[in-house]
């Protein structure tokens, strides 16, 4: 158990938090390699299913990753992206997920160094959680 | 039908290799479902690296491309290219980002990486057994540019695509061209006057055919993208009908209405109806409202009043002086002035920057009128300045004997800035020599804390001016204390005698940074470019694509991008105009076709996705008397918005669709972190 290291998934905006992740790399920034990223075109494409599908096979964390509010590439994309989240949360906190694990974050193509720091902190919070019930290494 | 993908890991060098072992994820790749064949390489992306890649693809053992690289952001259109000239479609490729976003992020972790590396190769795999091929398509470009800022950089950018017989939009927010340049006295290393380099670049774009200037105009929206940019532009309010107006002066003179004068930095003040600065292109007045005193209760859209004596309608100083009929402040003025659309093909921002004022800077005693900005030196050494060009301090108009500058206020001070902006220590050293040389006996001093010439003739030039006598110390100002009198007191640490200092000085001037200008960010926004951490516009690539903006079609120059000196803005802007010129010349350009697509079977015709879209692309019509979504391809932009909002499934965003990210995340679980791998 002192071995186990979280599996996270993150959904990251490829104008902002891509962006964002490729700087702190170029800039050296260092962070877990927990942490694993799908690319898609904007945070309002993530379907609610990708973070269910995420969770169930086993996903420790799930972050998704856009663009600050007035600055998404396709104008509102975050707008929906945040409400979608939102309703989202709450089920998934009714569910029984502990809140902690699916989280939001606006991070933009300049903040490499923020980027890390969320990372840091998010893989902190889970190996804090635990592994996920739906987890490889959980029960379920 | 089963894949035949090819996986290809890039060593980059060391920096992927230095942190990944590559060989292992070679070799774990080759057992990944669907892939034919797995191959490592130096740098993929070098000529011989694309050449394993056409050649498997020419053989027929490969299908599908997977490159283990560096990011997609800069290389995915190199090795799509690739795919393309091996005769496979250029969409049946995908990168697994293990330099940027795993070697580099996890240096030192080589375990670690390596793993990372794997899921990483996984997931492309995973997503790119499933992609379809798809067919670019292609725009018609507008042959016309809007270029945002009339300084030296944008005006340069404009000369040149007009030059190549392009329409361009010139738009400059303040009523006339020129920028920050046309404030400067002379420009090193060759101290040319600044007006006389500047003014006729001025004129040429003023009377350029295809050159339509938009002085004291705002962008308010962008729409679109590259090729068709539709652009909403507001030019504001002059309440001067600038048809009519001829510059003559006349109304400035008359007009008894004042306020502090930004062309010469607030030493001065100007009238409320004013004309930018003697030289101004387009010449013509401008009333600024706020400092308008209404004289002869004479009101903006009102009557006139009427004499009680005379019977005669009562005019303003301004009315009553103007020979056009330019001035006429009973007209309906709309106060927001007037909103129009440009289409235009290509951007180019030149927005410039600001010189930092003194007032942050309280260590200084900037309350003093007599310690000032090197920019406000700038106007009072100019001929078109406060004082004509004689060197009088503020406080009593007396020529100062002692003059200390103070470097890097403002900039490599995490209080304010932690950039160099790069320009101040010649602009000290410029200043300081051209008092030096009006006034050898003028004692000048100059604390540095580094001197930074370098640049075409900059160090002959510094060389110079310390043999002219200028005083170089070097060290930081703690600070500047107010005497009795008007005199000052310069406090500072000198590192090379190793030794607290101390100047009585009559005049202290502050090379205070470079500074994005205001509202930077927020035209950023509205162009859907990012600023950097510093507040300047950023590029894609430093180095390989520094004009470029994340927006197609949109380029930067100039300071927006960063602090810089006139020479490298107007390369820069060069660069910028010929980027800008490459769709406009090639007619067409291609767009991704990452767009939605409705599945006519499972769509119920709800109409969710209708008021989602944020393009309009999407509407309700009618098909084989079913009420269905339908999407206009051309005005898609591909966020996929329609798509995650769907509750039937039935739109799919090509390109990211919904199987494939499954399959990504799928992959991405069942390599576990310290599971399943070796
Ligand atoms: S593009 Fe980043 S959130 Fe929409």
């Amino acid at each position: 158990m002192s071995d186990w290291k979280p599996n996270i998934i993150v959904f990251a905006c490829n104008w902002c938090t891509y962006q964002g992740a490729d700087l702190a790399g170029s800039l050296r920034y260092k962070y877990p390699s927990s942490i694993n990223i799908v690319r898609v075109p904007c945070s309002g494409s993530i379907e609610a299913e990708y973070i269910v599908e995420a969770l169930h096979k086993g996903a420790d964390g799930v972050l998704v990753g856009g663009c600050h509010p007035g600055d998404c590439h396709y104008k509102e994309g975050n707008h929906k992206a945040l409400r979608r989240f939102n309703l989202l949360h709450r089920l998934l906190v009714d569910m029984g997920v502990e809140p902690e694990r699916v989280r939001l974050e606006w991070i933009s193509g300049s903040e490499g160094k923020r980027f890390a720091q969320v990372m840091n902190e998010f893989d902190a919070t889970i190996r804090k959680l635990g592994p996920s019930p739906n987890g490889r290494n959980g029960n379920a | 039908m089963v894949s035949k993908t090819g996986v290809y890991v890039c060593h980059c060098g060391e920096n992927i290799a230095g942190s990944v072992d590559v060989a292992k994820v070679v070799n774990y790749s080759t057992t990944l479902p669907g892939v034919s064949v797995s191959r490592e390489y130096l740098f993929m992306c070098s000529d011989p690296g694309q050449e394993l890649i056409r050649k498997d693809i020419e053989a027929g053992i490969v299908d599908r491309v997977v490159v283990a690289a560096c990011t997609p952001r800069t290389h995915e259109p190199i090795f799509r290219k690739a795919l393309e000239d091996a005769g496979l479609n250029q969409y049946l490729f995908e990168m697994a980002n293990i330099r940027d976003q795993d070697s580099w992020a996890h240096w030192g972790d080589k375990e670690g990486a390596t793993q990372k590396a794997q899921r990483l190769i996984a997931s492309a795999v995973a997503k790119a057994n499933l992609l379809q091929p798809l067919q670019q398509r292609y725009v018609e470009v507008e042959k016309s540019t809007l270029v945002v800022g009339a300084g030296v950089s944008g005006m340069f950018a404009a000369l040149d695509l007009a030059g190549m017989g392009y329409k361009v939009w010139l738009l400059d927010r303040n009523p006339s061209v020129g920028g920050n340049m046309a404030k400067l006295d002379k420009t090193f290393p060759t101290n040319d006057c600044s007006a006389c380099i500047l003014t006729p670049v001025m004129v040429q774009v003023a009377n350029h055919p295809n050159i339509e200037l938009l002085t004291y105009s705002e962008v308010e929206a962008v729409n679109g993208s590259i090729g068709n940019f539709n652009v909403t532009v507001r030019k504001k309010q002059t309440y001067i009908d600038w048809d009519k107006c001829t510059g003559c002066g006349d109304c400035v003179t008359a007009c008894l209405g004042k306020t502090d004068n930004e062309f010469n930095e607030g030493l001065d003040s100007r009238k409320a109806l004013y004309i930018a600065f003697p030289q101004a292109v387009p010449k013509r007045a401008v009333l600024d409202q706020d400092s308008c005193i209404n004289c002869a209760g004479s009101h903006i859209g009102k009557e006139h009043k009427i004499n009680a004596k005379s019977g005669e309608p009562m005019l303003a100083p301004c009315e009553k002086v103007c020979k056009t009929g330019a001035c006429d402040r009973t007209l309906a003025h709309d106060s927001g002035g007037e909103s129009f659309d440009i289409n235009v093909g290509t951007i180019i921002v030149a927005s410039g920057y600001q010189a930092m004022p003194k007032e942050p800077f309280k260590e200084y005693s900037p309350d003093s009128p007599n310690v000032i900005t090197c920019m406000q030196l700038e106007r009072i050494l100019s001929a078109t300045g406060p004082t004509d060009g004689e060197f009088h301090r503020p406080s009593d108009g007396q020529k100062p004997k002692t003059v200390a500058f103070i470097s890097c206020v403002g900039s490599r001070d995490k209080n304010h800035h932690v950039y160099c902006s790069k320009v101040c220590c010649m602009y000290m050293l410029k200043e300081a020599r051209l008092i030096k040389e009006k006034y050898p006996e003028t004692e000048v001093y100059i604390f540095f804390i580094d001197v930074r010439t370098p640049g075409k003739d900059f160090e002959e030039y510094y060389n110079y001016c310390r043999e002219l006598g200028i005083k170089i110390v070097r060290g930081r100002v703690g600070a500047v204390d107010q005497l009795p009198g008007d005199g000052l007191r310069v406090r500072a640490y000198d590192v090379d005698m190793d030794t607290p200092v101390t100047l009585e000085a009559d005049l202290v001037a502050l090379a205070t940074a470079m500074e994005p200008s205001a509202g930077l960010a927020d035209l950023g926004r509205k162009l859907g470019i990012t600023c950097g951490s510093e507040g300047f516009l950023k590029e894609v690539h430093t180095k390989l694509y520094p004009v470029e903006t994340s927006v197609k079609g949109i380029y930067i120059a100039g300071c927006a991008q960063g602090p810089k000196d006139i020479p490298e803005s107007v390369s820069q802007s060069r660069a910028a105009s010929s980027a800008a010129a490459v769709p406009l010349t090639a007619g067409r350009v291609p767009v991704e076709p990452f767009s939605s697509s409705v599945d006519q079977e499972k769509c119920s015709g709800c109409g969710i996705c209708v008021p989602l879209c944020p393009y309009s692309a999407i509407s309700r019509e009618e098909i084989d008397g079913k009420v269905r979504a339908g999407i206009e391809i051309a005005l898609c932009a591909g966020c996929g918005v329609c798509a995650a909002a769907c509750p039937s499934l039935a739109i799919t965003l090509q390109g990211f669709t919904a199987d494939q990210i499954f399959a990504q995340i799928d992959a991405l679980t069942s390599v576990a972190g310290g599971g399943p791998i070796d």
